[in-house]
């Protein structure tokens, strides 16, 4: 009943390997066996609404369809990871030419409709763990600490496919934060793009972006600030200027469950 | 007037610009908007009118972050960061006109710069 399909994603494999190792160590520690499917491929970091658009979809079907034949829900953490196949899920279950022409290029033992659902691992602590219970199971509690969460762009919207919180006014993260015993921080930009890939061609673009994330938090008194996102890390650390600290957010559950010296060789 | 463009990017986007009533709010929260010469609202207007080689060929179609905020505050639904896209994958679907090519890329790296980041331009620059 607790064991679930766990897509990692390309960069949980290479820079954010801290992402996915303290991902899979807390879930370990609260009851929930991860399942990697086999031979999954990279979501391919963006997703394309075009309608004309279909080969960038499948390899986001095939993974949402590795966990219908497990016959198990979809967990994910990284942010894009998570965008990419909530929308593809939201569109083959909603656009049925989408869907049809999907089906006549995989021929799969049986078309897949959207049957899959899918959690990000905030969604999994929140509902199937319970942030109650979370909460019983801390050791190393954040005391006095302010700790802003960044939802970033890709967690939230478009909040009809993502369908995890209020896309304008989120609470799961400042929820978690609570759980693991911080104070949450409340700032304006906190649903707001970092720069994202932008960084690759134009680093001032980026700077300033991130530059505006990381001052609206500290100027509401933050010591830190949590993601779920790769690039939101690396924008928010490299590009902004700012030394306000950045962690994923699994790391500080990982500490708090008193199991980060154990994975933080 | 290039009635067979326009129509390629009605269909692509599957926005009907005809809901949009200028109100401006997509552009009021583009975080790319200082990047941009024009801008959400006007990318959904210039569909409209038919005039969508001038936004082909505009940096501004390279500057979209994709991060749906246009999409989620529109009070119509109109969905600006769909007809952006469309506009930008007509652009790059023309031959020689990748917008990132992939010999390029080793420069822009640095060694913490994830591996997100690339395939994501990949996925928004290049055909």
């Amino acid at each position: 009943m607790n064991t679930f399909t766990y897509y990692p994603g390309c960069t949980l494999r290479t820079k954010a390997k801290d992402l996915d190792a303290y991902a899979r160590a807390s879930a370990e520690a609260l009851g929930i066996t991860l399942e990697e499917p086999e031979n999954w491929q990279c979501c391919g970091g963006a997703y394309t609404t075009a309608k004309d658009e279909i080969a960038t979809k499948l390899s986001a079907v095939r993974t949402l369809n590795a966990a219908k034949e497990a016959g198990r829900p979809l967990i994910t953490v990284c942010s894009a990871c998570h965008n990419v196949i909530k929308q593809t899920n939201y569109d083959i279950s909603n656009d049925e030419e989408m869907a049809a022409k999907v089906n006549n290029y995989l021929k799969l033992d049986e078309a897949y409709t959207g049957e899959t659902t899918v959690y990000h691992y905030l969604e999994m602590l929140r509902d199937v763990v319970g942030f109650d219970n979370l909460k019983k199971k801390v050791v190393n509690p954040f005391k006095g600490k302010k700790i802003a969460a960044y939802y970033g762009c890709l967690l939230l919207r478009p909040g009809k496919a993502l369908a995890m919180d209020d896309p304008e006014n989120p609470s799961i993260m400042e929820d978690f934060i609570k759980a693991i015993g911080g104070t949450p921080v409340i700032y304006a930009q906190r649903n707001e793009c970092c720069g994202g890939y932008i960084t690759m061609e134009d680093k001032a673009q980026a700077s300033k972006r991130s530059a505006k994330v990381m001052d609206s938090a500290q100027e509401q008194g933050a010591d830190m600030i949590i993601t779920a996102c790769p690039l939101c890390l690396y924008n928010l650390k490299k590009n902004s200027g700012s030394d306000l600290p950045v962690y994923y957010f699994t790391e500080l559950l990982a500490e708090a469950l008193g199991l980060k010296e154990a994975n933080n060789e | 007037m290039n009635n067979n463009l326009k129509e390629q990017v009605l269909r692509s986007s599957g926005v009907n610009v005809l809901k949009c009533m200028r109100c401006g709010k997509c552009s009021g929260t583009c975080p790319s908007y200082d990047e941009m010469e024009y801008h959400p609202h006007q990318f959904v207007y210039m569909v409209e009118k038919g005039d969508i080689e001038t936004l082909m060929n505009s940096k501004s179609i390279y500057k979209c972050l994709t991060c749906f905020a246009c999409v989620e505050r529109c009070p119509r639904n109109v969905e600006p960061a769909k007809v952006v896209e469309a506009v930008r994958l007509a652009a790059i679907r023309k031959q020689g006109n990748n917008h990132l090519i992939a010999d390029n890329i080793p420069e822009m790296l640095d060694e913490d710069l994830p591996q997100q980041a690339i395939v994501t331009a990949f996925r928004k620059y290049t055909k």
